[in-house]
C-alpha cells in the first residue's frame, strides 16, 4: 500500500538527484548553447543584411510550403483525382506552378550564396546542405512528372529510364514502375528535402548570416572600415 | 589580428571571415516569412489560374492499335522474334551480351544485373494470347507455334516480318500479304484483337495479380510502337528537341534540369561517345554534382566570386564611399 506524506514542503530525495549526467540534460544543455532562443529567432540582424537576394532563401522556404499544401491536397484524393475534377485539376496546377517556383528560388538563392562565397566563416557544411538539398529537390520534382499518371509521365519515364539504367540504379530505381516512384515522390523524397531543410536553417542560424569581404581583404580602401578587425 | 580561423592557420579571404564588429539592425523574420509565403500563394493562385497545367491523356495498348494498327502489328511481330528495343535491351530487363553502356571497361548496368525480368516474347505475346479462351483457332495456332523447332518459328517470324513491311489498315481492318507465317499470321491478329478491345493493357499490367502499380512492361511494349515516338516528335520532346526536361504543350517542364540534357545535344556525346552517351553524361553530371557540393574546398573555384566582384553590387551599401 502506497503512503502519501501530508507534509507537502517536506524535502523529496527525487528533487536533489543530480540530473546533469543525463542524457537528456546533456543533449538539452548543448542545444540551447548552440542555438539559445535569440540566435534561433533573432530579432535583429548585421547591418549589411541589406539587399534584396536576401529575400530568395524566405521566398524558397515559402515556395516550398505551398508545394506541400498542394500536394497534400492531392494525396487526400489520390493520384488519379486531378483528371477528372476541376477542383483537382486547379489543385495539380497549384502544385506545378509552386514547384517551378520553389526552383527558380532556389537557384536564385543558390547562385546569390555562391557569389557571396557564402562558405566562408566555417559554413561549408551550411553550403553543402543546401546543395545536397537541391539535388534531392531535382529527384523529388522528376519522379512527381514520372507519377502524373498521363503521357507527359510515360514519355519522361521512357525517356528517362536509360540514363538511370545505365548507372545500375535502374535496378532498384524503376522509373517504369509507377507504384515505386509514386512512393519516392510522397515520401522518401519529401523527408529528405524537408529534413534538410531544417538542418540548413539551423546551420545558417548557428553560424549566422556570412559578413561581407573585410574592405582591406579585397583592396577596397576604406574610411570608415572599422567595423571589420584587421 | 582576430580572425575566424581554425589553429591560427594563415587568413584566407575565400574561406575565412573576420569577426563583424559593425552594427545592427532590428529585422522581423516572422513577418518576412509570412509576407513571402502569402506573395508565393497568391503568385501560385494567378499562375494557377491564368495557365493551368498539361494534362495529355496517357497513350494505351487499345488507342495505340486502333490508331494504327500496321504499328502495331509490326511492333509486335518484334516483340515475338526478339528484335525489338526491349528485347534488345540487357540489363536490368534482360541477359544481352554486348550491348551494356560502359565507362571504359567498366559496366556498371551489367554488374546489377538482371533484377526486373522482362521477356517480350512471353510477357508481350506468348503470355497474353495464352489467356486467351474460346477461340479454337488462336489456340490450334499456339498449339502448332509451340510444337515446332526454333528454327521453324524463325522462318515463320522471318516470314511475317516480309508481309507485315507490306501491311495497310483498310477502314478498320488489317490488311497483311499472304506468306508463308504459318501460325504466327493467327497469332498477330489475335493480338491486335486483344489491344484494340483493351484487354493487352490489362493483361500486361495484372500479370500475376488483381492490383497492379508496375506499368514497366506496358511502357516497355509502347515505347517500342513507332506511334509513340511520333506523339512525342510531335510535342517536340524527342531526345534531340531537349527531350524529357519539356512537357507537352507550353509549360516549363523541369527547366533544372538543362545541364543534364544538354550534354545530349553536343559532340562528342552525340558523335563518338554516343554508344556510351548515357552513363558517360551521368558520370559528368555526378562529377560536376561532388564539385558543386565541395565548392569551399577547391582553391580557384572557391575565389571566383572574389574575383568576379559581384559581392560588391550584392554589398553596395555596406562597401558606398570606399574605393578600390
Amino acid at each position: 500500500m502506497t503512503t502519501i506524506s501530508d507534509d507537502v514542503t517536506a524535502p523529496n530525495d527525487e528533487e536533489n538527484v543530480d540530473v546533469s549526467r543525463q542524457w537528456t540534460y546533456k543533449i538539452r544543455a548543448r542545444l540551447v548553447h548552440a542555438l539559445p532562443p535569440d540566435r534561433l529567432i533573432p530579432d535583429r540582424q548585421p547591418s549589411y543584411l541589406s539587399s534584396w537576394i536576401y529575400i530568395f532563401g524566405a521566398l524558397t522556404i515559402a515556395a516550398l510550403g505551398v508545394v506541400i499544401l498542394s500536394g497534400t491536397i492531392l494525396s487526400l484524393e489520390g493520384p488519379q483525382w486531378w483528371h477528372t475534377s476541376s477542383i483537382g485539376l486547379f489543385v495539380n496546377s497549384m502544385h506545378l506552378w509552386s514547384v517551378e517556383l520553389f526552383f527558380f528560388f532556389m537557384v536564385i538563392h543558390l547562385w546569390g550564396k555562391f557569389f557571396m562565397a557564402a562558405w566562408r566563416g566555417n559554413r561549408q557544411l551550411t553550403w553543402i546542405t543546401g546543395v545536397v538539398t537541391f539535388a534531392i529537390s531535382i529527384g523529388a520534382g522528376f519522379t512527381g512528372y514520372v507519377s502524373q499518371t498521363n503521357f507527359d509521365s510515360q514519355w519522361i519515364a521512357t525517356q528517362a529510364k536509360d540514363g538511370i539504367n545505365s548507372t545500375g540504379a535502374g535496378a532498384y530505381f524503376n522509373v517504369l514502375n509507377f507504384g515505386q516512384m509514386l512512393m519516392w515522390h510522397i515520401v522518401l523524397l519529401p523527408a529528405g528535402v524537408v529534413l534538410l531543410t531544417g538542418l540548413h536553417i539551423l546551420l545558417v542560424r548557428r553560424r549566422g548570416i556570412v559578413p561581407p569581404f573585410a574592405p582591406d581583404d579585397v583592396g577596397i580602401k576604406s574610411s570608415d572600415s572599422k567595423e571589420v578587425a584587421s | 589580428m582576430s580572425v575566424e580561423t581554425k589553429n591560427d592557420r594563415r587568413f584566407n579571404p575565400d574561406r575565412d571571415v573576420r569577426p563583424w564588429k559593425g552594427g545592427y539592425s532590428p529585422y522581423d523574420i516572422a513577418k518576412e516569412l509570412t509576407i513571402c509565403f502569402v506573395v508565393v500563394l497568391l503568385l501560385v493562385l494567378g499562375l494557377s489560374v491564368v495557365f493551368s497545367s498539361p494534362d495529355d491523356k496517357a497513350i494505351t495498348v487499345q488507342k495505340w492499335s486502333n490508331a494504327s494498327q500496321v504499328d502495331f502489328v509490326q511492333t509486335a511481330i518484334t516483340e515475338l522474334n526478339g528484335t525489338s528495343a526491349s528485347a534488345q535491351y540487357g540489363p536490368p530487363y534482360n541477359n544481352v551480351s554486348g550491348v551494356s553502356q560502359k565507362i571504359g571497361p567498366i559496366s556498371l548496368e551489367s554488374f546489377a544485373g538482371v533484377r526486373i525480368p522482362v521477356n517480350p516474347p512471353q510477357d508481350f505475346v506468348l503470355g497474353p494470347l495464352s489467356t486467351v479462351t474460346g477461340v479454337p483457332a488462336l489456340t490450334a495456332a499456339l498449339d502448332e507455334f509451340k510444337a515446332a523447332t526454333p528454327e521453324q518459328q524463325t522462318a515463320w517470324e522471318d516470314a511475317y516480318v516480309k508481309a507485315v513491311a507490306n501491311a495497310t489498315q483498310v477502314g478498320n481492318t488489317l490488311v497483311v500479304p499472304v506468306g508463308p507465317y504459318g501460325p504466327v499470321g493467327v497469332m498477330m491478329r489475335q493480338l491486335a484483337l486483344m489491344g484494340r478491345s483493351g484487354a493487352l493493357d490489362t493483361s500486361l499490367i495484372n500479370q500475376d495479380h488483381f492490383y497492379g502499380t508496375d506499368y514497366t512492361k506496358s511502357l516497355l511494349f509502347v515505347a517500342d510502337g513507332q506511334y509513340f515516338a511520333n506523339v512525342g516528335a510531335a510535342n517536340h520532346l524527342s531526345g534531340d528537341q531537349w527531350g524529357m526536361m519539356n512537357e507537352a504543350g507550353n509549360f516549363p517542364g523541369q527547366p533544372w534540369l538543362w545541364l543534364y540534357t544538354f550534354w545530349y545535344q553536343v559532340p562528342p556525346f552525340t558523335t563518338a561517345w554516343s554508344a556510351n552517351a548515357d552513363v558517360l553524361i551521368w558520370a559528368l553530371m555526378m562529377v560536376l554534382t561532388l564539385i558543386l557540393i565541395l565548392v569551399p574546398f577547391i582553391p580557384g573555384l572557391r575565389s571566383i566570386p572574389r574575383w568576379s566582384r559581384i559581392y560588391r553590387l550584392i554589398w553596395r551599401d555596406y562597401y558606398k564611399g570606399r574605393v578600390s
